[in-house]
């Protein structure tokens, strides 16, 4: 059966003023960096679990690649990303409890969520960099 | 009644599956809410634990640590756990924009197909480290 055109469709990505409101560019958010954990994070870590199945060669090369200052960007990012997926889920679990339902409830977890983003982007990189030097 | 050949049907049975979602739409709400749930604890694990207890880790290093049951244990509930999360949230993102059923069934046939197939050599290559001689 196909989808009847005179019925919406959802979700709008065009009628929303997204640049204008948070808690929208929050919401899409959550899905951006979902899929690009569901992309980018898993063929991450296929590598890296694989290059140490396959040998001492090839897990060299797969540390290297990551300390590289390239790999460290990367690394960097997938802290945000993953941090970001993490703390915002945690609020969605919130709000199917029924809880923080409102426009200040989201506004508040929204500045609690952002928070918790970079205190544990901030804790991981001071903890690899003490581990690492 | 518009269909007098199903009229022994029941209101309930005539109106299941014709929802946005088709089918087990409870099913894939709550194992989406469960793996993240179980997600929250075991990809701080695999944040803290796996990749920067591991920084410095050599092959020989990496396998010791990994040899470890507990440590083992954790990493195929984290591959188990995330690549199904990360099914689950694919095949909503790709109910969600792609429109035309064919393309969409496909694509969600294919993301099916690659978390099981990514999280299988995830899992063979934890036992290889772990189990292999």
């Amino acid at each position: 059966m196909s989808p009847s055109h005179d019925r919406p469709l959802s979700p709008h990505l065009q009628v929303y003023k997204l640049h204008t409101k948070i808690a929208p560019l929050l919401s899409i958010a959550h899905r951006l960096t979902g899929v690009a954990l569901a992309f980018l994070g898993t063929l991450f870590l296929i590598y890296w679990l694989g290059a140490a199945a396959y040998g001492p060669e090839a897990f060299a090369t797969a540390q290297a690649i990551f300390s590289s200052p390239l790999g460290i960007l990367m690394l960097f990012g997938w802290t945000v990303v993953l941090f970001y997926h993490l703390a915002n889920g945690v609020r969605h679990l919130v709000w199917d409890t029924g809880c923080q339902v409102s426009n200040e409830g989201v506004r508040r977890t929204a500045y609690m969520m952002m928070g918790s983003v970079l205190g544990l982007t901030v804790l991981a990189w001071v903890i690899g960099l003490i581990v690492a030097l | 009644m518009s269909n007098n050949s199903r009229s022994m049907q029941s209101a309930l049975g005539r109106a299941r599956g014709l929802g946005a979602a088709k089918a087990d739409a409870v099913g894939h709400w709550s194992a989406q809410r469960i793996t993240a749930v179980a997600l929250v604890p075991l990809a701080l694990w695999f944040v803290f634990a796996g990749v920067i207890g591991n920084i410095d880790s050599d092959h020989a290093a990496f396998r010791a640590w990994i040899a470890q049951p507990i440590n083992a244990t954790l990493m195929m509930l984290f591959i188990f756990t995330s690549f199904h999360h990360g099914a689950l949230g694919m095949i909503v993102v790709l109910e969600d924009y792609v429109h035309a059923p064919a393309a969409k069934h496909i694509t969600i046939m294919l993301a099916k197909m690659a978390a099981a197939a990514g999280g299988l050599f995830c899992a063979i290559s934890v036992l290889t480290l772990a189990l292999g001689g």
